[in-house]
């Protein structure tokens, strides 16, 4: 035995009322599914009321002329042996569907920053690593900023200024960089440069490498009087068998090269928890192009020859002149040696080429007057600038490894010397 | 100023445009003796004779297109499409002659119709009886379609739309027809086509949406406020073309935005709300941009249990709206 309730029906698509205009039924009474127990009327229709069920009427709750809302009860009847009937297969659809919809929760959402909070917190100089956040699984909402900002959160950040602390890791340095200048005062006539594409890269990496790695520097004086006459015996020769230069650098490349394989703690970088010797010896050169400084790839210098290396780098310098230089051109690189130099300069600082350990600045061969044996010689005098991660390098290694270098080049490179 | 209902609003306001202009007249099918299906010509075809409130063959396209002609003639027809799903056989007249009469003619002509039509389901109104077919037409400029949810915006924007110069496309959800009922004035007013309505103030959610979604919104909203949720609700009235300065002033209100619509999720008005608030309000958002909407399916199911899930509800608002406060 069960009693079951009778709702107001829905009769017509815009109908959500209906008023109760004649009971055909009392209570007591018997009724069959499907039996019209009362009628009623809408805007829209008027019509008969069946029984959804088999049984007693037990309760009538609509008066007549009673208007019920749609779904109301009017009516309870008491039903014989209802078996708990299995739900609709419909309901039981829906019900499947609600499970399918999964709830994707992240754990990481307490350093996820909505656009809007960055804005705030950027504008009021907010650090977002020092605030608690409320929303889902800790994020800080723009609620929260509004919030601090409204009990005057600037004047706490004040005084913690006073204090700094370590936050670089947090943020990218080189867009920090960037916005500290934002505050330059314009005059008329100067021009303004957009920072774009390749400006941007290289801006980022000098900030990246001159701010993580700490620098040593150390320069060697070399005597390249031996080179500089085996190059000018063979330059013209060269140059019509081969058709491009036989330049200074391709002998500096060959030096570094051969003395990397000797001192491989110099082919070295920097990985956080460890320093990763590699094996090839790869030299990164640089070649300025227009108004951008690329740094293209000699891989495997140590295995070329003279004339290959000139080669390669005549090669490398027309492809970024020209604007073909690809990606994988740039990869890999091991060492950098810059050719300083062809700009006259003769000593200079190099920035290291992040993540490499060291970079070779090679200056401009000038004539100097020299002591060899108590006489005055006019000898070709060359700097060679060596810039150093000391956290990867100490002094005794780049003393020997320059000192490598520059008896190679006052040695190796007589008259005579071949150059294939 | 009386308690009406939404369907009374529709009354009202055609008739005080019928007795303010001999040019307005009513056309449609069972719109004159019988009052219309839904009962929103009630009494016109008494009041004003059969020349002003005429009964039409079961043609939409002649309706439309008997319209269309008539209001490039300097008439102001009011064309009932009996329900929102029987309007595609008039698409072409709408879509490629009213839309596109005064580009067409370098502002010769126009075209000032209103095309009356209910939508929506929650009705066992099942496939035929309960489409939302304004995505349809919400990219056909020159067209302007109007959705309002309560009754004084019936009366305001039904007047608009029979004094606009051009073509309009007026859907009342029918559900909403004797479900709302508000205080109307009964004096002479419109209210701006183009113009979205705040509907409630808040700060913690902005919801956007339109027609009978308005009041499930408006009820999640009164739950939600004893605990201490309080949300924004902007309602959109004039879906096409919308009022881009009010939909990025209600998203940068709190930067968490829910858009509600009864239609099909995909392509659908709020789509562009959407596209609008990912354009303009980027710095602004707080979290992503949230959609509740049906489902993807084709039509409106007539199983109860499956119309409900279809349909959106103030249960269903209120759980998003919860979802997204806590985000």
């Amino acid at each position: 035995m069960k009693i079951q309730q009778m709702k107001m029906p829905q009769l017509g698509e815009s109908v959500t009322e209906g008023t109760i205009s004649k009971w055909l039924v009392r209570p007591g009474d018997h009724v069959n599914k499907y039996d019209s127990i009362a009628e009623v009327m809408t805007d829209k229709v008027t019509a008969e009321i069946p029984s959804s069920f088999t049984g007693k009427i037990i309760e009538i709750f609509a008066k007549e002329n009673e208007t019920m809302v749609v779904g109301e009860v009017i009516c309870t009847i008491e039903v014989e042996n209802v078996s708990e009937k299995k739900e609709d297969s419909d309901q039981q659809l829906v019900e499947s569907l609600k499970t399918i919809e999964t709830t994707t929760s992240s754990n990481h959402l307490k350093t996820r920053y909505s656009p809007a909070v960055l804005k705030i917190s950027q504008e009021n100089g907010i650090d977002l690593t020092k605030i608690k956040g409320s929303g889902r699984d800790g994020r800080i909402t723009r609620k929260d900023l509004v919030k601090l900002l409204e009990k005057g959160v600037n004047k706490i950040e004040e005084n913690q200024e006073l204090a700094p602390t370590f936050i670089a890791s947090k943020q990218d340095p080189a867009e920090k960089s960037f916005s500290s200048i934002e505050t330059l005062v314009h005059s008329v006539g100067d021009i303004e440069i957009p920072i774009t594409g390749i400006r941007k890269t290289i801006a980022a990496n000098m900030v990246k490498s001159k701010h993580e790695v700490p620098h040593a520097w150390m320069m060697v004086e070399v005597d390249a009087t031996n080179l500089v006459k085996n190059r000018d015996s063979l330059k013209a020769e060269f140059k019509q068998k081969e058709g491009y230069n036989l330049t200074y650098f391709a002998f500096f490349i060959k030096a570094v090269s051969q003395a990397l394989t000797e001192f491989p703690e110099m082919n070295s970088m920097w990985a956080g928890d460890k320093i990763i010797q590699k094996k090839d010896i790869n030299i990164s050169i640089a070649v300025a192009a227009s108004n951008a400084l690329f740094v293209p790839v000699i891989k495997h210098a140590d295995e070329k020859s003279i004339k290959g290396l000139a080669r390669e780098v005549h090669e490398l310098a027309q492809k970024t002149r020209t604007g073909k230089l690809k990606p994988e051109d740039m990869q890999n690189g091991t060492f950098t040696v810059n050719n300083t130099g062809a700009f006259g300069s003769i000593q200079s600082m190099g920035i290291i080429n992040h993540p490499q350990a060291a970079i070779l600045q090679v200056e401009s061969i000038v004539k100097r007057p020299v002591i060899i044996d108590d006489m005055i010689a006019v000898r070709n005098m060359v700097n060679l600038c060596l810039s150093i991660d000391h956290r990867v390098l100490d002094g005794l290694v780049c003393g020997k490894f320059l000192a490598r270098i520059k008896e190679i080049i006052e040695t190796a490179f007589q008259e005579g010397a071949s150059i294939y | 100023m009386a308690v009406i209902s939404y369907i009374d609003a529709v009354i009202m306001a055609i008739r005080e445009e019928m007795e303010r202009d001999s040019r307005v007249f009513v056309l449609g099918e069972d719109v004159g003796k019988k009052g219309g299906v839904f009962k929103a010509t009630t009494g016109l075809y008494e009041q004003f004779g059969e020349q002003r409130v005429i009964d039409t063959p079961l043609a939409e396209s002649a309706i439309a297109g008997v319209g269309i002609g008539a209001a490039m003639y300097g008439m102001r027809p009011i064309a009932e499409m009996q329900f929102a799903d029987f309007i595609m056989p008039a698409i072409n007249q709408i879509i490629s002659e009213a839309a596109k009469i005064r580009y067409r003619s370098n502002n010769d002509w126009q075209c000032p119709i209103v095309i009356r039509a209910p939508y929506g389901g929650g009705v066992h109104g099942a496939l035929y009886h309960s489409q939302s077919v304004e995505a349809i037409f919400a990219n056909q400029p020159g067209l302007k379609i109007v959705m309002p949810s309560t009754p004084y915006d019936v009366k305001g924007l039904l007047k608009a739309a029979i004094r606009d110069e051009d073509p309009v496309l007026f859907f009342e959800h029918k559900r909403a027809y004797r479900l709302i009922k508000e205080e109307v004035p009964t004096d002479d007013y419109v209210l701006p086509i183009g113009k979205a309505d705040v509907k409630r103030y808040g700060e913690d959610v902005t919801v956007i949406t339109y027609g009978l979604c308005v009041h499930f919104a408006l009820q999640a909203a009164e739950k939600l406020a004893s605990d201490g949720i309080s949300v924004y609700i902007l309602d959109l009235r004039t879906i096409y073309p919308l009022d881009q300065e009010a939909i990025i002033e209600a998203a940068c209100k709190t930067g968490k935005v829910l858009l509600i619509t009864e239609d099909n999720k995909e392509g659908s008005i709020i789509s562009e709300v959407s596209a609008i608030i990912a354009e303009k309000c980027l710095f602004d958002l707080d979290a992503p941009i949230m959609r509740l909407a049906g489902p993807d399916v084709p039509a409106m199911p007539y199983s109860p249990p499956l119309e409900k899930s279809f349909m959106v509800n103030p249960e269903k608002v209120e759980k998003a709206i919860r979802d997204l406060a806590a985000y």
